[in-house]
C-alpha cells in the first residue's frame, strides 16, 4: 500500500476544510488509515489556513513532512507559493489560478507575485504545476466556493478510487441542498483530466 | 466500523459513552469543540460558563453528588480555574471528574504557550495525554475511572495537534449508562468537603497518599508502555510528540507514556537499562525530563530539542541529525531557504472583517489619540496597523484594571479600556467595581457584537440563548453596568463614526468613571450584507484615508481605489471617511 502525503493551502473562508474532510473519508474508504490536520482559530479571519492530510499503511504523525508531499493542492496562488519547502522532485501542484491579494498589497506596500514567479518557484523545489481554473468552474456552476471540490475532482483522476466512492463520501459530507450542485463541482473537475 | 474525528470529537465521544452527564466550559482555542460537540448527545447537560473558574465549580458541584461530570477549556482558562483546581484536589468528589487542558504549542491562537504538565505536580492530581483520536476517546474512560477510584479530579491534556487533527475512531455499539432512575439525596460530608485549615490539614496527608498510589498504578496501566525496538536509541515521549518521534525512528525503542504524571519509577529505570541512551522528546518544558535526572537517570533532551514552539517530525529529524542520534538527513529545508531569498512573499495577518463593527470604533479610538488599554478577542486585532488603535492586550479581563492602574500611577494620557462582550461576562465586572470603587476616570469601551466571535461564534450570558440552543433571560451589559453604579453609560453604533467620536469624547472629558456600550452585531454571525458603495474615479483622489481603515475589500489601483463587491458587506465607513466625497453609497 503505498503512502499518500497531500497538502492544502488557501485563505481562511475558501473551503480547505470540507476539501480535506472529504480526502480523509475518501482514504478510509479506500481501505488506507489516515491523519489529517489543520489549524483553526486565528487563521479563519482572512488568513492563511494550511490543512495535511496523509494516507498509507500505518500513519504515525497527522503532519506531512518538509520534502515529502506527494501533492499540493493550492486554493490561491500566493498560498500555494508558501510551501517548496514540502515539495520533493515530482510532486503535482495543483493550483487554482485565484488571487486573494492580502492587506500589504491593497495598500500598495506589497507586490503580489506573477504566475510565472509563483511557477518558478515551485517548479525549482520539484513540483509539476498543473493550473485550474477551479473559481472559475465553481463560479459558473453557481458558487465559487465549491472550488475545493473542484479541485478534488481534479485530484480524483491522480489518486485513483472509483468514483461512486468519492461521491459517496461527498453525498455524507455536504448538507443536503448543495448536493447535487457538489456532484457536479466535482465531476467538472474530474472532466479536466488532469494527468 | 470506524469514523474520522478530530481530537475534540474524541474527547467528547468518549464523555458520552462513559456515562458523562454534566459538561461545562467556557470557549477557547482549541478546545471549543469538546463541549460543541458532547453538548449534541442526548440526555446530557451542557453549558457555557461565563469564564472557566465558574465551569470547574460546575464540574465540582456535579461530581460532588456522584454524577460524572466533564469540564473542557484552553490552557490559559486552568490559570483562570486554578483555585478550584486545588480545592478540589484535598476534598476530592464522589463522581468522576475531567478537566480538559488544551494546550498550544506554537501559540497558533495564544497568549503564551505555557505547559500545563506543570499543574498535575503543582496541584498534585494525575494527568493523562492521548497520541491520537482513538486514545482520546479511550483515556477518558480510563481518566473517569481513575477519578472514582482515587477520590481525585484527572487531567487530561490535548495539544493543538490532536485537538485538531482528525484520525480515525471505533465507534462502539453499546449504550452510555443510564441515569439514576431517582435522584439520588446529596451525601453530606462536611469534613471532607468544607476546607477549612482543621479540615484541610487532614486533607493534605491524603493528597500525599494519593499521589504515590497513583505512581505505583502508572508502573503497571498499560497506557505507559515500552515498544521494543533496537536498543542503542531508547525514545521516551507522549502525545503528538510520540507520533512525529515514530515517524523519525522506526526502528528504536520507545517508552510511550500515556500518564504523564505521576512518572513510573520502575518502569523508567527497567526502559533505560535496556537501552544504551535515553532521549526524552518532549514540547515545551523539560518536565519528563527534570524529572527522571532526578530518579538518577541519564538522559538527553533538551540539549538536543528546543524549549520554545511546536515540534513537527521535520523538526525533530533536524535536531536529531544535528545531535548524531540519525544520519538521514532532513528534506526540504534547503530549497525552502532557497526559495525564501529568491522571492519575498507577502504575508497574511489575520484582519478584521469586512463589515466589523470594531473597525469603526478602532478608526475612533486612533482620531482621539487616547491610550487604549485592551484586552482578548476579534477586537485585539484593532491593534494591528493600519488601525492601531489598542496599545496592551495581555489576558482576558486585564484592560480596565491596567487602565486603573495607568490612571493610578497618573499619566499625561486620557485612557480608554476596551474589551468584548463575552469577555466583560468573562472577567470585566469585578474590575468595573473597583473603577468605581476606587474613583477611576477610566473610559470603559464594551465591544458588544453580540456574541463569542473570535472563538467560532458561541453563546454567551448576554445573547438569550444556551449552549443547548434554549432561550433563556439575556443578560444586558448596560443594566449591569448601571446597577453597579455607573452614571454616566451610553449606547452607541460603530457604524456611526461621528456619533461614536462625540459621545467618545465626551466621556473622556467627564472625568467620572463611564461605560460606552459600541454594539453592532458580529456580521459574519448574521451574514448582514448591504450593497458595496460605488467609487466615482472622477472625484477620487487616491489619497489613501479609506485604505487606513484596513478593510480587506479596498484595494488601491494606479490613479484610484476599488471595492470588491464580493467582499464588501456595506458597512459605510469608508464613505464616511472619505474627504473627496468619492465614495458612494448606494
Ligand atoms: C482565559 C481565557 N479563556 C479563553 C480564551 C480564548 N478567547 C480569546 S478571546 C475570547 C472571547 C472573545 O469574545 P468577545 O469578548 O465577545 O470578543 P469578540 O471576539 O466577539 O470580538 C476567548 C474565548 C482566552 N484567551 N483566555
Amino acid at each position: 500500500m503505498k503512502k499518500v502525503d497531500i497538502l492544502m493551502a488557501g485563505v481562511g473562508g475558501q473551503g480547505t476544510i470540507l476539501a480535506s474532510n472529504i480526502l480523509a473519508e475518501v482514504g478510509l474508504e479506500l481501505g488506507y488509515d489516515v491523519k489529517k490536520s489543520e489549524v483553526h482559530g486565528m487563521a479563519q479571519r482572512g488568513g492563511t489556513v494550511e490543512s495535511h492530510v496523509r494516507w498509507g499503511e500505518k500513519v504515525y504523525a497527522p503532519l506531512v513532512e518538509q520534502g515529502h508531499a506527494d501533492y499540493l493542492i493550492g486554493f490561491e496562488m500566493l498560498e500555494t507559493a508558501r510551501w517548496p519547502g514540502y515539495l520533493k522532485e515530482g510532486t503535482v501542484v495543483i493550483i487554482n489560478r485565484y488571487r486573494i491579494p492580502p492587506p500589504a498589497v491593497n495598500l500598495g506596500k506589497a507586490k503580489y507575485p506573477s504566475e510565472q514567479e509563483i511557477e518558478a518557484l515551485l517548479k525549482g523545489a520539484g513540483g509539476r504545476v498543473i493550473w485550474i481554473e477551479g473559481t472559475g468552474i465553481a463560479g459558473e456552476l453557481g458558487n465559487p466556493a465549491m472550488v475545493g471540490v473542484v479541485l478534488l475532482g481534479a485530484l480524483s483522476n491522480l489518486l485513483g478510487g472509483e468514483e461512486e466512492t468519492w461521491l459517496k463520501v461527498i453525498q455524507r459530507l455536504v448538507p443536503e441542498k448543495f448536493l447535487e450542485l457538489n456532484k457536479k463541482a466535482f465531476l467538472s473537475g474530474k472532466a479536466l483530466q488532469v494527468a | 466500523m470506524k469514523k474520522m474525528m478530530t481530537g475534540n470529537e474524541a474527547v467528547a465521544y468518549g464523555a458520552y459513552l462513559n456515562g458523562v452527564r454534566v459538561g461545562a466550559a467556557y470557549p477557547g482555542t482549541p478546545s471549543t469543540e469538546i463541549m460543541d460537540n458532547f453538548s449534541r448527545y442526548p440526555g446530557v447537560y451542557a453549558e457555557w460558563a461565563p469564564n472557566e473558574k465558574v465551569a470547574l465549580d460546575v464540574g465540582i458541584g456535579a461530581a460532588y453528588t456522584g454524577a460524572r461530570a466533564l469540564v473542557s477549556m484552553k490552557h490559559v482558562g486552568i490559570n483562570v480555574a486554578a483555585d478550584s483546581l486545588f480545592y478540589s484536589v484535598y476534598t476530592g468528589l464522589k463522581g468522576g471528574l475531567v478537566l480538559v487542558s488544551s494546550d498550544d504549542p506554537g501559540m497558533h491562537s495564544s497568549q503564551n504557550e505555557q505547559d500545563n504538565r506543570n499543574y498535575a505536580k503543582f496541584a498534585k492530581l494525575p494527568m493523562l495525554e492521548p497520541s491520537d483520536s482513538e486514545e482520546a476517546k479511550q483515556f477518558m474512560g480510563i481518566a473517569l475511572e481513575m477519578s472514582e477510584t482515587f477520590d481525585t479530579p484527572v487531567m487530561l491534556r490535548t495539544v493543538t495537534r490532536i485537538s485538531h487533527s482528525s484520525t480515525p475512531v471505533e465507534i462502539s455499539n453499546e449504550e452510555p449508562p443510564a441515569a439514576p432512575p431517582e435522584p439520588p439525596l446529596y451525601e453530606r460530608d462536611a469534613v471532607k468537603f468544607v476546607m477549612v485549615p482543621a479540615n484541610a490539614r487532614r486533607r493534605h496527608p491524603i493528597v500525599e497518599e494519593r499521589i504515590k498510589k497513583l505512581a505505583e498504578y502508572a508502573e503497571n496501566t498499560p497506557i505507559n508502555r515500552i515498544e521494543p525496538g533496537d536498543d542503542t536509541i531508547g525514545i521516551i515521549a507522549a502525545g503528538s510528540v510520540y507520533q512525529y518521534a515514530r515517524e523519525v525512528f522506526p526502528e528504536a525503542t520507545f517508552l510511550k507514556l500515556g500518564m504523564v504524571y505521576p512518572l513510573p519509577a520502575k518502569l523508567l529505570h527497567q526502559f533505560a537499562s535496556q537501552v544504551k541512551t535515553v532521549v526524552v522528546i518532549e514540547e515545551l518544558d523539560p518536565f519528563f525530563e527534570d524529572q527522571i535526572r532526578l530518579m538518577g537517570i541519564e538522559t538527553r533532551g533538551k540539549d538536543i530539542f528546543p524549549i520554545i514552539g511546536e515540534f513537527s517530525p521535520a523538526l525533530i529529524r533536524e535536531r536529531s541529525v544535528s545531535a548524531g542520534l540519525i544520519s538521514t538527513p532532513a528534506a526540504g529545508a534547503e530549497v525552502a531557504a532557497a526559495a525564501a531569498t529568491a522571492t519575498e512573499l507577502p504575508i497574511r495577518p489575520p484582519i478584521l472583517c469586512p463589515g466589523c463593527g470594531h473597525r469603526g470604533m478602532f478608526h475612533v479610538f486612533r482620531e482621539s489619540g487616547a491610550l487604549v488599554l485592551g484586552d482578548i478577542g476579534c477586537y485585539t486585532l484593532g491593534y494591528a496597523p493600519p488601525l492601531s488603535g489598542m496599545h496592551t492586550s495581555g489576558c482576558m479581563g486585564a484592560s480596565i484594571g491596567v487602565a486603573h492602574g495607568i490612571d493610578k500611577a497618573v499619566v499625561k494620557d486620557r485612557t480608554i479600556a476596551v474589551i468584548g462582550d463575552s469577555t466583560f461576562f468573562h472577567s470585566g465586572i469585578h474590575p468595573l467595581i473597583d473603577a468605581l470603587y476606587n474613583e477611576s476616570t477610566v473610559t470603559v469601551v464594551i465591544a458588544d457584537n453580540s456574541v463569542t466571535a473570535m472563538t467560532g461564534h458561541q453563546q454567551h450570558p448576554g445573547t438569550g440563548i444556551t449552549l443547548q440552543k434554549k432561550n433563556t433571560r439575556a443578560i444586558n451589559p448596560e443594566q449591569v453596568v448601571r446597577s453597579l453604579g455607573f452614571e454616566k453609560v451610553d449606547i452607541c453604533d460603530p457604524y456611526d463614526l461621528n456619533g461614536l467620536a462625540q459621545t467618545l469624547e465626551d466621556h473622556l472629558e467627564s472625568g467620572k468613571p463611564s461605560v460606552i456600550i459600541a454594539r453592532r452585531p458580529c456580521v459574519l454571525y448574521t451574514k448582514a450584507k448591504s450593497a458595496a458603495p460605488q467609487i466615482d474615479p472622477e472625484l477620487c483622489v487616491n489619497c489613501g484615508t479609506c485604505l487606513e481603515l484596513g478593510c480587506s475589500p479596498l484595494m488601491q489601483k494606479e490613479d484610484c481605489v476599488t471595492i470588491d463587491p464580493v467582499l464588501c458587506n456595506g458597512c459605510g465607513l469608508c464613505v464616511q471617511v472619505c474627504p473627496a466625497g468619492a465614495i458612494i453609497k448606494q
